[in-house]
């Protein structure tokens, strides 16, 4: 589903934010992308989803060529940002039909679509409101829907449950497995809450410096009685890291 | 992408026609200046010259600001959210540009009106002719606006537009022809693409069509299209945009 090799980032300025990652994930995964702030996570997402050119390297996501095919990638991934995307001022209802028009939908199968996104995460009911009338959580979850609308085969999560309650987190932890079961949607997520990488994914990738460092299934690196804190921990340091936006 | 740019377009206007007193508000300066101003310069000048210098400010100061809605949806992260669809850029671009030509016109329509209360008598294919070029230009300047608005740091986009609106409007001659200008000013007026459109929106108004300084305005209005359009999707192309 996702296949880069050597896929490297360098900023103006010089900035080398990722140097040269070789990723593989395959249909039906649910992988955690771990790593310190500034590690290059975010980096990597984004140009997995088009957002950024990479300086160099090659990627294939959801069966087309990153570079060369980026209209037909977007089709097909969904993409969650860090800090969402909902309009605080606009109903929401209306912003998701947009949207699944603009990934081709007619009309009616656009408005058919949205009540059926809603009704999956709990949602219906809330499509008049504008996002600023929202919870956290409800807020999270329409920015889940707005990338489920057009049943992609891939969905990008960054920091999915970043800022929400423990309630909102296991809600939408029991929305992402639903997906994976149901509809065999492969997951690519961010996080920081290494209990939340630990109890959802099938494996993880730990970044650092822009390198991988190490991956393998959670209980493949808790060895030794460690938990994934202490593996963590091991692996990138101890040291405090400056927020680079990386 | 036609049908991208229509569905951004309605789903743009939608959200200006939510707050119509948002379409009133933009038209204010220029109504106060032709409330308040346009008696005095009736003494001196024409209605026919005044009101299509006010048009100018009006479309300076309406789509000139228009990237604030972008701004808005940068930091909200609805643009990014729409970047990550297939449509196209030219798209996101155009049915926001769309948006803010109607509302220009719904404003400079507004002006019009009030003005032939004053005292302004242009022939309606003059006003309508007129109108055309003002959306042209409405375009232009929401594109040019959009691709400052994603160059500049967010904090950056008001101080520098609202410097750079006053200087423009005032070298197009909005308020005094600029043939009055002494000689220095009257060539550095020429740089400006406004004067041109200016000067063929008040020979349109006086009811003059087939002249050079029409053709001139309108030449100069579409390239000035053109040029900014493509500065636009090139700037929304941007993987920073």
């Amino acid at each position: 589903m996702i296949k880069t090799v050597g896929l490297r980032k360098t900023f103006k300025g010089g900035v080398e934010a990722v140097k040269g990652v070789d990723i593989s994930v395959e249909p039906g995964e649910i992988v955690g992308f771990l790593g310190p702030n500034g590690a290059g996570k975010t980096t990597t997402m984004r140009m997995l989803t088009t957002l950024l050119q990479p300086t160099s390297g090659t990627a294939t996501v959801a069966g087309h060529d990153l570079l060369g095919d980026a209209r037909e990638v977007r089709r097909r991934i969904g993409y969650v940002s860090q800090g969402g995307g909902i309009n605080p001022a606009a109903p929401l209802g209306e912003e998701l039909e947009l949207q699944a028009m603009l990934y081709g939908l007619p009309r009616e199968a656009a408005g058919t679509r949205v009540r059926e996104v809603l009704a999956r995460l709990d949602l219906t009911g809330l499509e008049s409101r504008p996002g600023g009338a929202l919870s956290g959580g409800q807020r999270r979850r329409f920015d889940i829907a707005f990338a489920l609308l057009h049943r992609p085969v891939l969905l990008f999560l960054d920091e999915p449950t970043t800022g929400l309650d423990p309630q909102s987190r296991a809600n939408l932890w029991d929305h992402i497995r639903a997906l994976r079961a149901e509809q065999g949607v492969t997951v690519f997520l961010t996080t920081h809450y290494l209990d939340e990488a630990d109890a959802l994914c099938d494996r993880l990738l730990i970044i650092d410096h822009g390198r991988i460092v190490a991956e393998g299934a959670p209980a493949e690196l808790k060895t030794g009685g460690r938990t994934l804190d202490d593996v963590f921990l091991d692996i990138t340091g101890r040291s405090l890291r400056e927020e680079a936006g990386v | 992408m036609l049908r991208e740019t229509y569905l951004l377009f309605r789903h743009n206007l939608r959200a200006t026609l939510r707050q119509k007193i948002g379409i009133v508000f933009g038209v204010i300066q220029p109504l106060v200046f032709l409330v308040l101003f346009g008696p005095i310069f009736a003494t001196i000048g024409t209605w026919e010259t005044l009101v299509p210098g006010l048009i100018i400010q009006l479309g300076l100061m309406s789509t000139g600001m228009a990237g604030f809605g972008v701004v808005f949806e940068k930091r909200s992260g609805v643009l990014e959210r729409m970047r990550v669809t297939p449509a196209s850029r030219l798209a996101l671009l155009l049915g926001r540009v769309l948006n803010n030509a109607v509302t220009l016109i719904i404003q400079a329509v507004l002006l019009v009106a009030v003005g032939y209360a004053f005292g302004l008598r242009a022939p309606a294919a003059g006003v309508v002719a007129g109108l055309v070029l003002v959306v042209v230009l409405g375009l232009s300047l929401a594109a040019l606006s959009y691709a400052v608005a994603l160059t500049l740091d967010d904090q950056l986009f008001a101080p520098v537009m609202s410097t750079a609106v006053l200087p423009l409007v005032l070298l197009s001659g909005a308020f005094l022809p600029m043939s009055m200008a002494p000689g220095w000013l009257d060539a550095l007026s020429h740089i400006s693409p406004f004067r041109y459109v200016l000067e063929a929106l008040r020979e349109l108004f006086a009811g003059h069509y087939a002249t050079g300084t029409v053709g001139v305005g309108v030449a100069v209005t579409v390239v000035f299209a053109l040029v900014s359009v493509a500065i636009g999707t090139r700037v929304f192309n941007q993987e920073n945009a």
